[in-house]
């Protein structure tokens, strides 16, 4: 199913725009991108920031809508979707993780992953089970009770990977996942990010603004600026031989932390 | 969401901010203990006074007269209804009639004469009443001296306290207090009194020329004889032959046990059975035209009793249907219920005040969790959570604290009351008052504070809520 451009995790944008207005002005966030992602494909969005990529991955996500075109995933056109429609797509479809790891502080680890299947209604008696697996997936297995802020980035990080993959969606969207992160950490979470897509042959779409990171593990890097593609190349992804290295040589990558 | 994780995610959420969702939820208890103390008072009150009136039998007995009769209290019906020959007379039939209608507790005939009454030789002229055996439970028998009635047809006597003065010559000067129960007035239970009256016998042979020699009761409104011989030429004839009986003195009240009936004052009660079976000559009698009248007795008037006040409209009608005079005070039991739904009102009122303070403190707290919980709404919108979800976590929270806060003020409310009630009754005992329960949560009050502080509370959680539904999870998730 990896170039099967229907399949589920299947996106394509058809001239899609998505524009803000600040007071008087009017702003392009993102200006007519036309795109095709294979379902169980691995694409970086590159772009400085301001170039238009992270609302582009929102409007992937469901969580905003097109000013004007359409953002079709699996077949279906979000941008005609009721609010309602919107947030069962991403409550069943779509797993995000951010660069602020977006874990609720309250709750503790366990509870955070379990939240996504509460939206999801499943049968109360699995959902700490499931939980735990996926938390023991991530390699966090022993901090089910911890709360967020007990924990290390990389840490919360892998936590948030472990809620975005419970409710097992099809599209895999990362918003500068290493962007609070060393780069050893990140590349911990993107080896994580790149399981999954071998796995459970699930479409991610990584936002960054590091082109060496998303050299090692994209199939395909997509170049934005202001709002527009200006380049669009296929990439042969690094990350098996650097993964089978080890950790430790990972040090061609220049130091990532503090980037946001 | 289901409704079991709304209320998980609700309850804690308001454990993250403690101290705050505590206050207002105080905040919520006392409006709804003020409301429920103000309301348990005013329906106290009206309990009391429902009470008082049930007992005093002014407001759920129903006066029936014949319109045959010119005593009676309606002129106004008597003027519309039939011409008086052509209506029903007011007998036993009639009587088992309306004794039989819905929400009737017994139809009893009124039976009052002035006789004469002997004690240790001396006569003495007063009134004399029949009393039902339901009169027990009249008030005025809370503090008898001695007992009531031992049968519905004992030789017995209940003697109102100024009537006693009058059996012991005792003459109180005006002005002074009236008289009281003593050691003097109890020696007179047990002694025997003597009872004159005339016994009406039918003599159906005999024309209206009749006997009324003897000690015959002298009505105080003798109808003109003209008329009445011009009436009723054929009326059935009898003869009235004076007659004693010995009575015990059983009780002495210093009440007056008659209510609606006891408009002309009677001073001695005898058993309403007991005194029926004597046939006495009533001015009733007078007029009778009922050739069979010694067969089926026939009254002045009866005293329909009733099982509450509230059915005296329905069964009043009911009787003038049947073709009788009526009349109750029930334009002052309107009135009374009228003052008790305005007072309920403005307790009410009162009371609301202080849950609207409240509600406002929902309202704010709930906003401010918004700002706080900004970013964990985004986060929750991301990974699923819909606009719905988010309104129903508000609104779950908003109800949670509003039946915390409605347990509490239930609590509250009753005990402020039960407080109130003790230092009344303190006041009361020393006032020589007997102590009395002007305070009364109804279980429907407690299920009902209860709904209510859940409703208010929701009510104040529709603002906060829209709100949080409404936020853009983009805008939300933006900064850290």
């Amino acid at each position: 199913m990896t170039d099967n451009s229907t399949g589920p995790g299947a996106i394509r944008t058809e001239a899609v725009q998505r524009h803000f207005r600040m007071g008087e002005a009017t702003i392009c966030a993102v200006d007519g991108i036309s795109l095709d992602v294979a379902a169980g494909g691995f694409v970086a969005l590159l772009g400085s920031s301001g170039s238009g990529k992270s609302s582009l991955l929102n409007l992937l996500a469901g969580l905003d809508r097109p000013t004007a075109g359409a953002v079709i995933v699996d077949g279906r056109n979000l941008a005609e979707m009721s609010g309602e429609e919107l947030s069962r797509y991403r409550r069943h479809r779509v797993g995000m993780v951010f660069q602020a790891f977006n874990l609720i502080p309250t709750m503790t680890l366990l509870e955070n992953v379990e939240l996504p299947m509460r939206f999801a209604e499943m049968d109360r008696s699995r959902r700490p089970e499931l939980a735990r697996q996926a938390l023991e997936r991530v390699g966090l297995g022993a901090r089910l009770a911890h709360r967020p802020s007990q924990l290390s980035g990389g840490e919360q990080q892998r936590a948030a990977i472990a809620r975005a993959l419970v409710n097992r969606p099809s599209l895999l969207l990362a918003d500068e996942p290493t962007g609070n992160l060393d780069s050893r950490t990140g590349s911990e979470i993107l080896d994580l990010l790149h399981e999954s897509n071998e796995q459970f042959s699930m479409t991610v779409v990584l936002v960054t603004h590091e082109r060496a990171l998303a050299e090692r593990y994209a199939q395909r890097l997509i170049f934005l600026a202001d709002g527009k593609v200006v380049a669009d190349q296929p990439n042969v992804p690094t990350s098996r031989r650097t993964a089978e290295r080890g950790p430790q040589s990972e040090s061609p990558a220049p130091p990532r932390k503090e980037l946001a | 969401m289901k409704a079991g994780d709304l209320v998980e995610l609700a309850a804690r959420n308001l454990r993250e901010s403690v101290l705050r969702n505590s206050l207002t939820t105080l905040g919520i208890g006392v409006g709804v203990a003020s409301l429920v103390a103000m309301l348990s008072l005013g329906i106290g009150l009206q309990q009391l006074a429902n009470r008082r009136l049930e007992r005093s039998g002014l407001f759920d007995t129903i006066m029936v007269t014949s319109r045959r009769g010119v005593g009676g209290f309606n002129r106004r019906a008597f003027e519309n209804g039939p011409p008086p020959a052509e209506s029903r007379p007011l007998d036993e039939t009639a009587r088992l009639e309306i004794a039989r209608l819905p929400n009737v507790l017994e139809a009893t005939p009124d039976i009052r004469f002035v006789t004469e009454l002997h004690y240790e030789g001396k006569p003495h002229l007063t009134m004399v009443a029949g009393l039902p055996p339901s009169a027990r439970e009249n008030d005025a028998f809370e503090n008898i001296q001695g007992h009531f009635f031992s049968s519905e047809t004992a030789d017995e006597a209940i003697l109102q306290i100024q009537f006693t003065d009058d059996l012991l010559g005792i003459h109180p000067k005006p002005g002074d207090p009236s008289s009281k129960l003593n050691p003097t007035t109890q020696a007179l239970i047990g002694k025997e009194i003597t009872l004159s009256y005339a016994e009406r016998i039918p003599e159906p042979n005999v024309s209206e020329a009749k006997p009324v020699a003897g000690k015959k009761p002298g009505p105080p409104q003798t109808p003109p004889r003209a008329s009445r011989d011009n009436d009723e030429p054929a009326a059935a004839s009898f003869s009235v032959v004076p007659r004693e009986r010995k009575l015990r003195i059983v009780g002495i009240t210093d009440q007056d046990p008659d209510g609606l009936r006891g408009a002309s004052g009677a001073r001695v009660f005898l058993p309403l059975r007991m005194v029926e079976n004597l046939h006495i000559m009533l001015p009733s009698g007078m007029r009778e035209s009922e050739p069979n009248f010694s067969s089926v007795p026939t009254y002045l008037s009866l005293s329909v009793r009733l099982k509450s006040p509230n059915d005296v409209e329905s069964v009043q009608d009911a009787i003038k249907k049947q073709g009788f005079n009526t009349f109750s005070i029930l334009d002052a039991t309107r009135n009374l219920r009228r003052f008790f739904a305005v007072l309920d009102l403005f307790l009410g009122i009162f009371g609301s005040l202080a849950l609207t303070v409240a509600a406002l403190g929902i309202v704010n707290t709930l906003v401010m969790a918004i700002l706080e919980r900004r970013r964990e709404i985004g986060i929750m919108k991301a990974i699923g959570a819909s606009d719905g979800d988010v309104k129903k976590l508000f609104f779950a929270e908003a109800a949670v604290m509003g039946f915390v806060g409605g347990i509490l003020g239930v609590a509250l409310g009753w005990s402020i009351g039960r407080v109130i009630n003790i230092g009344t009754n303190i006041y009361l005992r020393r006032q020589d008052l007997p102590s009395e329960n002007l305070w009364a949560v109804p279980w429907w009050l407690v299920v009902g504070a209860i709904v209510f502080a859940i409703l208010v509370s929701m009510i104040s959680g529709l603002y906060p809520a829209a709100r949080a539904a409404r936020l853009d999870p983009v805008q939300a998730l933006r900064y850290e």
